[in-house]
Order: C-alpha cells, then sequence, then structure tokens
C-alpha cells in the first residue's frame, strides 16, 4: 500500500538509548518507558491525518475519535507484532482502516441503526458526469480558464461537504483509494467485495461527486456554465 | 520499452486507472506516451489529478485536544497494568 502523501519515518535512524531493536520477528524494548517513548514519537505526527482519515471515514468527529483511539489501543498492544519499524505508519493507518470498517460492518448488522447508511448504490445510478466537460474550453479565454477559476473558488469545506454526502460505500471507496492509496485488490479483500464492484462503486462516486462540486459551484457563483456567459467574480 | 499508440478515448477510458496507479508499467508508459503528446488529454489529466490532490488533502484534520488527552490516558492505563502487550 502507498500512503498518499505519506511522510517516511524512521525509527531507528540514530542511534538512542531504549531504541528498539527490530530482529525480524519481533521489536524488543529495554522497559515500557521505552516503548512508550518511541510509540508517541511516531504517532504524535501522525494524529492529525489518522483523526482526518477517520473524520472522512466516519462523517463524525465522536465516531473518528473513537475509530482512532481504538486503533491506537490496538497498535500499542500489538506492537511487538510490526517487523519493520519503519513501516509502523503504513501499519498505522491499515490497523485504523480495519477498525473502521469493523465498526462499520457491525452498524450495517445492527438492525435498527440510524446512524449507518446501509443503502447499496442503485445499479441505475451510472450516469458519467465529470466537470471537465463543463469546464474545459478548447481555447484561453482572456481572464484564464474555467478550470483554473473553478480550482481557485473550491474551498476544503466544499469538498468535505460532497464527499460527506456520498453514500456510505461510495465514500469509503473513494477515500480508501484516493486518501489511503490502497490498490483495488487490497479495497476489494478489505471490504470482501469483487474487484469489478470496487471499480464500479468508484466511477460512481466520482461522478456523483464532481456532479455535487459542480452544483455547488454553481450555486456559491464560482462559475457559469460553458454556455453561460463564462464566470463571474 | 517501446511505447504502444493510443487513441484518446482509450487513455480517457484508462485514465483513471493510471492515476490510481493500477496498470503495468508498459500500460503507464504507453499513457505517459501519449499524455506528452495530445495537449487535450494531459489537460484532462492535469486536471482530474488536480482534483484528486484536493480530495486527498482533506483527510487532515486538527485533532481536537480532547483526543490527545484521551490517548494519553489511554497509555497510561496500558502503562500501569502492563497486560495486553506482546512480550
Amino acid at each position: 500500500m502507498t500512503m498518499a502523501g505519506s511522510l517516511p519515518c524512521q525509527p531507528g535512524a540514530s542511534p538512542i538509548a531504549g531504541s528498539p531493536l527490530a530482529t525480524g520477528t519481533i521489536m524488543r524494548f529495554d522497559d515500557v518507558a521505552s516503548r512508550r517513548k518511541w510509540f508517541e514519537r511516531r504517532l504524535a505526527p501522525l494524529l492529525d491525518r489518522l483523526y482526518g482519515t477517520a473524520l472522512r471515514l466516519t462523517r463524525n468527529p465522536v465516531d473518528a475519535e473513537d475509530v482512532v483511539a481504538e486503533a491506537v489501543a490496538k497498535a500499542w498492544t500489538q506492537l511487538g507484532r510490526l517487523q519493520d519499524p519503519q513501516r509502523f505508519e503504513g501499519w498505522l493507518f491499515h490497523i485504523l482502516t480495519n477498525t473502521f470498517i469493523s465498526e462499520w460492518r457491525r452498524r450495517r448488522c445492527r438492525p435498527q441503526s440510524a446512524s449507518a447508511d446501509i443503502t447499496e448504490p442503485s445499479e441505475l445510478d451510472s450516469a458519467s458526469f465529470t466537470l471537465f466537460q463543463q469546464l474545459h474550453q478548447p481555447f484561453l479565454l482572456w481572464w484564464g480558464s474555467l478550470e483554473e477559476q473553478f480550482f481557485n473558488g473550491l474551498l476544503q469545506e466544499d469538498l468535505e461537504r460532497a464527499l460527506d454526502a456520498l453514500p456510505d460505500a461510495y465514500r469509503v471507496t473513494i477515500v480508501l483509494v484516493e486518501v489511503q492509496g490502497y490498490t483495488y485488490e487490497e479495497v476489494a479483500r478489505l471490504l470482501g467485495i469483487p474487484v469489478g464492484t470496487v471499480r464500479s462503486r468508484l466511477s460512481r462516486a466520482r461522478s456523483r461527486l464532481q456532479k455535487m462540486l459542480w452544483d455547488q459551484a454553481r450555486e456559491a457563483g464560482v462559475v457559469l456554465g460553458k454556455n453561460e456567459g463564462g464566470t463571474r467574480e | 520499452m517501446n511505447p504502444r499508440a493510443m487513441s484518446c478515448e482509450e487513455v480517457i477510458e484508462r485514465l483513471f486507472d493510471y492515476l490510481d496507479r493500477e496498470l503495468d508499467s508498459q500500460e503507464a508508459t504507453d499513457i505517459e506516451w501519449h499524455l506528452a503528446r495530445c495537449r487535450d488529454c494531459f489537460t484532462r489529466a492535469e486536471f482530474e489529478r488536480r482534483l484528486r490532490d484536493r480530495v486527498a488533502a482533506t483527510a487532515t484534520a486538527k485533532a481536537p485536544p480532547r483526543l490527545h488527552q484521551r490517548i494519553r490516558t489511554l497509555l497510561d492505563g496500558y502503562d500501569e497494568s502492563d497486560t495486553g502487550m506482546d512480550p
């Protein structure tokens, strides 16, 4: 798995007292204090991204905190199983993903859960919408391009709102691929679905997401359609 | 590795597979060869790549102080009991 925007973590790059010794099977520490120090030093720079990823997956700050706390607890208790200290980051994010998916499945099985969107997106929902087709002009306009105008006006909260509005099955798939960098095969294994389903969910998720962003941009007056006179300030 | 000529339709059809790094090296080379020569497809690819980057950027959010405290407390609990840890 390739983590989007991942930072290499270099445990043991400079020898320090109490640093773990990777033996090829388990990591050993002198004592609990060394283990805790090592763990917290690696965890701290990842916490915002762990929380942000959990927030995108759960859509809910309280649930996101629960998922992160549970993942951290699992990582701490299973730290001895981490064979390569340099893979701590990917390993921790994988635990986070599995923690979320377990909880997601559990909620889907709960008969009267109000918070879990258990709706499988309709098979008929296959219309392909692309923002690019709405924005692209084959020639340069005197003020720039509609694509540039769109990106300049696109706020992080617009994207978050559009992602959060996707059905669970679409949102989780697009977050696993575009945010966490899992391959289609890995997503299929994680979710227990065929690779073809991953592809179709992804395609529909992108189409819906782009349609929502387009609608938001037009409502906010960031862009007008190509046939509606370009842009307005 | 000699690139195979692809049509614009083929490239657009495989564009997300390419951006998601799902293609083998030959297929990726074929697409890159086309993108280096076709302004329209290159512009489309850059647009989708840029949007993809913006989506990925939504996964960073300031972890609330409450979560930091919760994790400290959680680890303190393990320190005290020293249970549940692998040897």
